[in-house]
């Protein structure tokens, strides 16, 4: 059973690897990806972060990048956390484990699906500095990056 | 038909209002962004076709010629920025 969880506290990301592989032995590979709340974007100090996003079309969103990813590669299980609320540097925002036999089909659908939801996941930041609060703007590197795997941006 | 239409970040502090119900003879997303658009200047700063936006019909992503349908959620957002 894959996992996706859209939640406001925290997690750890070595206790979603140990619910993923389970001892199961025919697991051969796992890739884990962490994303954390940075200090520092675009020169400017971040004080604290807030993050809105689209209730119920988060989850499914993320579940059917889940099974795209499923139909794409290899792989024995998914688990992604995908936080919301408030976060201080240093927080964890994001984990993606994939699990399965050999490793180059896990680093291809853990990059596959963090591509996939930073330009399709309806998350949005918003950024506290000592000037100000701002949202922060969408990076075209993440468009190009999700662009290589036939991923449309926009729809 | 009726819409229920549902904003975000930025567009939702812009226009301040997350979600109003909308009767529209548009046809399709694009449409009814033109028309929401004619509404007032703040609904044109926001929502213009000028401006990034990105669109969802019933929480899936859609494209401008996506066609509408009756008692759809239709939300409207800025390019998403998670992960």
């Amino acid at each position: 059973m894959d996992i996706v969880r859209i939640q406001e506290q925290s997690f750890a990301i070595h206790d979603l690897i140990d619910e993923l592989l389970d001892s199961d032995p025919t697991v051969g590979a796992v890739v884990s990806f962490l994303g954390i709340a940075r200090e520092m974007n675009v020169g400017t100090k971040v004080l604290n972060l807030w993050l809105e996003h689209y209730p119920g079309m988060t989850e499914n969103s993320i579940r059917g990048m889940v099974e795209e990813a499923r139909s794409r590669f290899q792989i024995q299980r998914i688990g992604v956390i995908h936080r919301f609320g408030h976060f201080q540097p240093t927080d964890p925002i994001v984990g993606v484990v994939v699990t399965s036999s050999h490793r180059a089909e896990a680093f291809s659908a853990c990059q596959f699906l963090m591509d996939y939801l930073k330009v399709h996941a309806p998350f949005w930041k918003k950024e506290v500095t000592p000037d100000g609060s701002r949202w922060v703007d969408a990076r075209h590197s993440d468009d190009d990056a999700a662009k290589k795997w036939g991923i449309d941006p926009q729809s | 038909m009726k819409l229920t239409l549902r904003y975000f970040a930025s567009i939702r502090e812009g226009l301040m209002i997350s979600s109003e119900e909308w009767e529209t003879q548009a046809r399709t997303l694009s449409e009814l962004r033109v028309e929401l658009s004619a509404r007032d200047a703040v609904y044109a700063a926001h929502l213009s076709m000028h401006r990034p936006v990105r669109m969802a019909i019933n929480q899936v992503m859609a494209s401008g010629e996506e066609q509408l349908v009756d008692r759809a959620e239709v939300a409207f957002f800025p390019p998403v920025t998670g992960g």
